[in-house]
């Protein structure tokens, strides 16, 4: 019944951004497109940190390997500007997995705060390469994407790209949900619960946690594809720290194991960043508060409000009854 | 339950269509005014600059009372980070929200890079005042019809400098530069001129930008250099004599003209004094106009004017001077990268006009870091005075237009260190 509501939810609020954005001002299409790009990386990590326990701080690697690999194939090779668009996800997504199937070898075995360490080295290693190999990446100028796919739609109008984006970002929402609600992704849940315990019973918990880490990579991998093609430049400004820092409060600011919440932290911080800063100078007071207030009264995140409130309500009936109950018996 | 969610958060969700009702009125009610983007750093290590930069078109709207010929100027700042990607993402805010005519500004050169694109994909005017990318008017020019500029190439001083340094006798010099576009541009030209006239540039070091410590880098320097080769930028200008100084090292040191540029000279001790480097502008220039500019701009903002705020004076002045032909009336893109090329002015950095490509042709200068009284300041100050001059330097230097553009892009591995050691 309640995760019966909580779908309909999500399913209303979809259907709401399909209709209401193409009214939108240029600017604000762009911006939630962004947001989505930004949701699927948050929900990828969501997968880590919110299912397995694992806080990773590299996750913009995989963003960037997508995004690299995205803007190589378009400007050396002229590949993926045409129905060849959707070789390309495929390639992103690959180039994501394998890159995680990689450092999850030395990242897997850690824990806590020696993982975020590997993760945010290992991260890292992809920056200096996007900074340093200058011929292949452009070092710090990064590398100019020519102009978006056309194949019969043409990606280059934004509300077309916003489907796009919409499409791709559905999907992921709906195959990871699939995950984490399957028996792998139970035992995910159980491995961050208490990991002997599930040793125990049987479970390699290592090939658990490198499975749902290489699928973070793949889904991160995904949005860099869909980020290059956004931002129009690839530049090591995007892989760095700051990135994979940002993707992780998008996931604590929403909620973590909620995969949803990721998607709302994604868009909040993105409009909070990139449309409240417009308006104020001081926009980055107002960021930071909203972290303060939600790790200090929401440590589940923004999706912990509708549970807290049904929480008071429940109580305050629970009050109401034993009320009653006293003058009843009066 | 979902009811009392609206409830709760029904007014944030007014107050924020509100907004955006009012910014997209706000964006579409206007009509004869024009509205200017500017982009610069606010935040983070450059935001010095960045106030430096937008303080100088201020200043010039200021003076005119915002007015262009009648056209009244909205000029939105949006702060960049000093960041590619974000510089980007906020002049897409600054076409897409504010459809500003033209947009202005970004302070590295890679920055440039990522913003020409934008400029062509919105068709949107951009004037690169500071980003000295040398390709936005050299070899990629062609793909960036929107793309003016009023700032500089990279290696166009140092061209000459190369030059004035073969004059000086010097044979052997260590180059040392911040590792990104700028930094190899400055180096190349500097390299490529003073190597076609006998010099050796004889060790290339690339240190980061943002760099702060050139502990591991200083003692790497080839002991039987003649001269020191630099190009530093922002903090980076105030550490590195200071560190080159404290290592005692005494060798004659050349610079980049941001290496010792009136913003970081204040906060320099004597260890500059001495020191050489070229570039369009320097606030010791001795003429009545650059007097004027540097005394009001000192008395406005309490400093002395670096190029950053100079080269934006002059767009905005060379901007009006666009209006005041068609009568304060915005004529199209395309007219008015048009009418910008065809403006010639003199301006505090000397007689400025453009070539064919949309890059300034102006005054080189030579300057030496001197102590002394400027200007009836009454206290011994630094300033880089002016020993040399170079008239009318244009982006090609002697080279010749298609000689110069057959050759690759100076970068990290071009012209090649022949000589390196």
């Amino acid at each position: 019944m309640k995760s019966r509501r909580g779908l309909l939810t999500v399913i209303g609020l979809l259907l709401a951004l399909l209709i209401i954005t193409p009214f939108a001002s240029s600017y604000v299409i762009v911006l939630i497109t962004y947001a989505l790009v930004f949701a699927i990386l948050a929900m990828s990590l969501d997968i880590l940190l919110g299912y397995t326990g694992l806080p990773s701080l590299g996750q913009a690697a995989y963003l960037g390997m997508g995004a690299y690999l995205t803007a190589i194939l378009a400007t050396q090779y002229d590949f993926g500007l045409g129905w060849s668009f959707w070789v390309v996800i495929l390639l992103g997504i690959l180039v994501g997995a394998l890159t995680a199937a990689f450092f999850g070898l030395f990242a897997i075995r850690a824990t806590g705060v020696y993982f975020l360490m590997i993760t945010l080295a290992l991260g890292q290693c992809v920056w200096g390469l996007a900074y340093r190999w200058n011929s292949v990446t452009g070092g710090d100028n990064g590398i100019n994407l020519p102009p978006r796919p056309e194949f019969g739609i043409d990606l280059a109008n934004d509300v077309t790209y916003f489907y796009v984006v919409f499409g791709c970002f559905v999907v992921s929402l709906l195959t990871l949900y699939i995950l984490v609600k399957s028996p792998f992704g139970r035992s995910l849940e159980g491995i961050r619960e208490r990991e002997p315990r599930m040793r125990i019973l049987g479970y390699n918990t290592w090939l658990h946690k490198y499975i749902a880490f290489v699928i973070a990579g793949g889904y991160g991998g995904l949005a860099g594809v869909l980020w290059a093609h956004l931002s129009g430049l690839v530049s090591p400004g995007d892989v760095l720290l700051t990135t994979s820092v940002d993707a992780l409060l998008m996931v604590v600011l929403g909620g973590p194991g909620t995969l949803v919440g990721g998607a709302i932290g994604a868009a909040v911080i993105v409009f909070l960043r990139d449309y409240l800063s417009t308006m104020l100078p001081w926009w980055q007071y107002v960021l930071g508060g909203v972290y303060v207030l939600t790790i200090l009264y929401l440590p589940g995140g923004l999706m912990g409000i509708p549970e807290r409130i049904r929480h008071r309500r429940a109580r305050s009936a629970s009050q109401g009854e034993t009320k009653k109950l006293k003058s009843a018996s009066h | 339950m979902i009811s009392r969610l609206i409830g709760k958060f029904g007014w944030k969700l007014m107050l924020g269509c509100l907004a955006v009702g009012m910014s997209v009125s706000q964006a579409a009610g206007a009509a004869a005014e024009l509205r200017i983007g500017f982009l610069a750093p606010m935040t983070g290590i450059f935001a010095q600059v960045g106030k430096d930069m937008s303080n100088g078109f201020q200043m010039y709207l200021d003076e005119v009372g915002g007015d262009f010929a009648g056209a009244k100027v909205n000029f939105i700042v949006e702060d960049n980070e000093g960041k590619p990607p974000v510089a980007v993402r906020k002049a897409e805010k600054l076409i897409r929200q504010d459809k500003v005519q033209m947009f202005i500004g970004g302070l590295l050169a890679s920055t440039g890079y990522a913003l020409a694109p934008v400029s062509t994909r919105l068709k949107t005017v951009y004037i690169a005042s500071i980003p000295a990318a040398d390709d936005l008017t050299q070899r990629e020019a062609a793909k960036y019809p929107y793309v003016i500029r009023t700032g500089w190439t990279s290696s166009q001083p140092n061209h000459p400098f190369g030059e004035w340094a073969c004059e000086q006798g010097y044979k052997r010099i260590v180059a040392i530069a911040a590792d990104y576009a700028f930094g190899y541009e400055v180096v190349g030209g500097f390299q490529k001129a003073f190597e076609s006239c006998g010099g050796k540039i004889i060790q290339k070091i690339w240190p980061p930008l943002g760099t702060k410590d050139f502990g591991p880098y200083i003692p790497t320097f080839k002991k039987d250099a003649d001269a020191i080769f630099t190009l530093m930028v922002g903090p980076m200008s105030l550490q590195f004599p200071k560190q080159l100084a404290n290592a005692g090292i005494k060798k004659p040191v050349l610079g980049g003209g941001t290496s010792y540029d009136e913003f970081v000279l204040p906060s320099m001790g004597d260890e500059v004094l001495g020191h050489v480097s070229a570039l369009q502008y320097s606030a010791a220039l001795d003429t009545p106009k650059n007097a004027a500019f540097v005394k009001k701009y000192r008395e406005k903002y309490g400093k002395v004017p670096s190029y950053y705020s100079e080269s934006n004076y002059t767009t905005a002045q060379m901007i009006h001077e666009v209006f005041k032909k068609t009568k304060g009336k915005w004529p199209g893109s395309e007219k008015f990268i048009e009418m910008l090329s065809a403006i010639k002015l003199d301006t505090a950095r000397g007689p400025v006009y453009l070539d064919d490509m949309k890059n300034p042709v102006h005054n080189i200068y030579i300057r030496k870091v001197e102590k002394r009284k400027m200007f009836g300041y009454d206290k011994d100050e630094l300033w880089n005075t002016v020993i040399k001059t170079y008239p009318n330097v244009g982006q090609f230097w002697k080279y010749g237009k298609t000689e110069f553009l057959k050759q690759p892009v100076y970068s990290r591995d071009y012209p090649p260190c022949k000589h390196c050691e």
